[in-house]
């Protein structure tokens, strides 16, 4: 019924594939993986402050995020953060942001709760010997956090951190659900227009899988050679 | 421009069926549960059987194991949900692909097979790793005694490796649950879609998905709290795994 | 927190018209960005779809970008950006209400209960539901699909009506969402559904871009009246209205029209050249000659 498989279809739109479509997958993971991070290392840190406020609030909000699939999460910020745009800046009318913005957005808050997580375990695994040197050295409880804590909880967890963001490259993809040109979504438009979707698909899975496989062996290699868990 | 909220739509009567917009959320609430329970049955399956592989002395089993967790964890969920859906059956012979494509319930038995594998991945990946925590001097210590290693592997590692296993399992439980969502876009009314399906005939947007929230939310804390119980229940006594 | 935000738009909607010169709402916001967003289609062959290159070409797109010149003209701005957005219709009136797209280019029906949550400017199709089926299947009607899966778009009139008509003629149909009418018509193509419910003009666009069009047959039955399309933007912006509404009008009372229309109906589209043979029916013409954004199909045809 479906006429054999014809590579041409993929070759006469690698350009739009990768320039666009690639392009914005590759600029959300990036952007959204830094994001992420940093934010994920604040929420780390709040979850391990001596303020309870703190505390109980950023523990809430990790649990909230992880308890929450990533397609409810990406459906209620692409409509919900115009709105809150517009109440963070005091603008009378709903901001409007670009796809690229709130689904950069979204992915930061939304895997900052997983970060946090990696981030907490590291600085869990710091020596308290650690900590205490640097108070007998007389270094402020920040100084403490910032020179000897962070830094050795980021090198123990940092094959755990690039892990996440390949989970996170992969994660991207669903924003085709919303009709964003990411690889996927781009790869699907084409297939659907000229009625070339098994192609597209099978190409599609081909990229994300070489490009997943090659980053995870990298990490593991950095793994074996730092010594951290993977 | 300004959203107006309105809580009482869920008592509204939807387009969707003989009923509310509550009856439809529910409804979906429902295929949701019955997804992840058979996808989690196929994963737990699947995934020990890859997981012990790995763990066996042969080395093509150990290599088959780890190009198939790589290949399960390496391709977007999504994709892999349309390989099955739309990719397959047009590489199967006609008739097999036609029979597949007209089951009844074709969105449901592919969101079962495609997160069922894709979960499977990650159940062979801590069961693997279960297996490899315990002390050697387990497996040595079995074989002294004269068992078989299909012996071994039921009296002596399996028991144990489960235990330590469930934290991850029940993460991985969680995150079953949570990718059955991914199954609306191969038309699978679960309770994301209905939110969604809710959203469009009702406007109500953040109802909607208020709702949908909710419902997560109670099933992740159901889960977690029957995990806990079961956790507590299996402890071994000593082995550091349970509560202090 | 979204509900005070409200108090404030709808006050400074309050003292809008009467401070002509200042704009307010969607113009102020599109003189302050020098921008207009309009949201277009993947797969809404005439009226919004991805051409040569991707890139978004259509009939609607053609009005909306004839809209922007006159907003243009209307704010004295010495240019404007045009942004496209791609929406589907389950997204479109969400992205509409929180701002992300200024203007609905692609192929939305107007109806009454959608008036309340958005506006339309004045008709520029009309179309009716019908069911797509492959020839084989030798589907005349949906008493002939009696519990077979049948596809439609999710957030369109259609999927709704489809909703309605399989429990009030209990057909027991399973009835599948698809995010947009591409992967809708892949639906039917595959086999993984046995029929797609959609407009007329939608489905007959899509066949005849398919890769062997005489595979499929559309139905004579209508389940619907035919129901006008209409550009959509934001509801209560009585200044933006006013300029797309004189735009639209100016448009369909001159001959450019014509030429619009028969440019996506009645000559080779893009991107495979080929050419869909719908000539402009009476009753559209009467619309154009009289513009108007009712939402009732009866209106049309008398």
């Amino acid at each position: 019924m479906t006429s054999r498989f014809d590579p041409h279809v993929i070759l006469d739109s690698l350009g739009y594939l990768f320039l666009e479509g690639m392009a914005f997958t590759l600029m959300l993971t990036i952007l959204s993986g830094i994001g992420g991070i940093a934010l994920g290392t604040l929420l780390a840190l709040a979850r391990l402050s001596r303020r309870p406020l703190l505390r109980v609030g950023a523990g809430a909000y990790v649990n909230l995020m992880r308890a929450l699939p990533l397609v409810l999460v990406i459906f209620w910020f692409y409509f919900l953060v115009p709105y809150a745009a517009a109440w963070l800046i005091g603008a009378s009318r709903p901001v409007s942001v670009g796809s690229l913005t709130a689904a950069l957005i979204t992915f930061v808050l939304f895997e900052a709760a997983y970060f946090a997580e990696i981030v907490r375990a590291g600085i869990q695994s710091v020596p308290r010997e650690q900590v205490m040197a640097g108070q007998a050295l007389g270094l402020k409880a920040r100084q403490v956090t910032a020179h000897i804590v962070l830094p050795q909880a980021f090198r123990n967890v940092l094959p755990l951190l690039l892990t996440q963001t390949i989970v996170l490259f992969q994660d991207t993809s669903l924003v085709y659900i919303v009709s964003m040109t990411d690889f996927l979504g781009a790869a699907a438009k084409i297939g659907q227009r000229d009625g070339r979707l098994v192609e597209m698909y099978l190409f599609v899975a081909v990229v994300y899988f070489l490009i997943s496989l090659l980053a995870s062996h990298a990490v593991r290699r950095l793994a074996g050679r730092t010594g951290a868990p993977a | 421009m300004t959203y107006q909220w309105h809580w009482s739509v869920f008592l509204e009567r939807s387009p969707e069926e003989n009923g509310t917009y509550l009856d439809t959320l529910l409804l979906g609430l429902q295929t949701t549960l019955a997804t992840a329970a058979a996808a989690w049955i196929l994963a737990l399956a699947l995934g020990s059987l890859v997981g012990i592989l790995g763990t066996l002395p042969s080395k093509s089993a150990r290599v088959l194991t780890a190009a198939y967790v790589e290949l399960f964890r390496n391709v977007p969920l999504l994709v892999q949900l349309f390989l099955w859906y739309f990719v397959l059956p047009e590489m199967l012979p006609f008739a097999v692909g036609s029979w597949l494509k007209q089951l009844p319930d074709a969105s449901f038995v592919t969101a079962v097979i495609g997160i069922g594998f894709f979960m499977s991945a990650r159940v062979a990946e801590g069961v693997r790793a279960g297996i490899e925590a315990l002390p050697a001097g387990q497996r040595l210590a079995g074989a002294a005694l004269g068992l078989t290693t299909a012996q071994v592997y039921r009296h002596v590692l399996l028991p144990q490796a489960f235990r330590l296993t469930l934290p991850p399992l029940t993460s991985e439980l969680l995150n079953t649950i949570k990718n059955t969502s991914v199954a609306l876009a191969i038309g699978l009314a679960e309770v994301m879609a209905r939110a969604r399906a809710m959203q469009e005939f009702s406007f109500q947007v953040f109802e909607a998905f208020t709702a949908a929230t909710l419902i997560y939310l109670a099933i992740n804390l159901v889960v977690t709290l029957l995990m806990r119980a079961l956790e507590r229940r299996v402890a071994m006594p000593g082995s550091g795994s349970g509560p202090p | 927190m979204l509900r005070g935000l409200g108090a404030v738009v709808v006050a400074a909607s309050l003292c809008g018209p009467a401070a002509a010169a200042e704009p307010t709402g969607t113009l102020k916001k599109i003189k302050e960005t020098a921008t207009i967003v309009l949201g277009v289609r993947d797969s809404s062959v005439p009226f919004s779809y991805l051409g040569p290159n991707q890139q978004p070409v259509g009939y609607t797109i053609d009005i909306c970008l004839q809209i922007a010149d006159a907003i243009k003209r209307e704010l004295g701005l010495k240019s404007l950006a045009v942004t496209m957005t791609s929406i589907t219709p389950a997204t479109r009136i969400p992205l509409m209400a929180n701002g992300t797209v200024d203007l609905d280019c692609g192929s939305t029906t107007n109806n009454a209960e959608r008036q309340r949550q958005v506006a339309f400017t004045n008709t520029h199709f009309l179309a009716t539901s019908r069911i797509l089926a492959k020839t084989a299947a030798n589907v005349a009607s949906l008493d002939d699909l009696k519990g077979k899966p049948v596809v439609s778009t999710a957030g369109t009139t259609n999927i709704r009506q489809l909703h309605e008509i399989n429990a009030a003629r209990s057909l027991g149909l399973r009835i599948l969402a698809a995010r947009d009418h591409g992967e809708a018509f892949l639906m039917l193509e595959t086999d993984r559904a046995a029929a797609f419910v959609m407009d007329d003009i939608l489905l007959s666009s899509l066949v005849a871009t398919a890769k062997d069009p005489s595979a499929y047959a559309l139905s004579e039955e209508a389940l619907s009246m035919p129901e006008p399309y209409g550009i959509m933007f934001r509801r209560n912006d009585e200044p933006f209205k006013r300029v797309v509404d004189k735009a639209t009008a100016d448009l369909f009372g001159s001959p450019d029209i014509q030429a619009i229309y028969d440019r996506w109906f009645t000559q080779p589209i893009p991107p495979r050249g080929i050419v869909l043979n719908v000539p402009m029916a009476p009753a559209l013409r009467r619309a154009f000659a009289h513009p108007t954004d009712s939402p009732d199909p009866a209106s049309y045809f008398n």
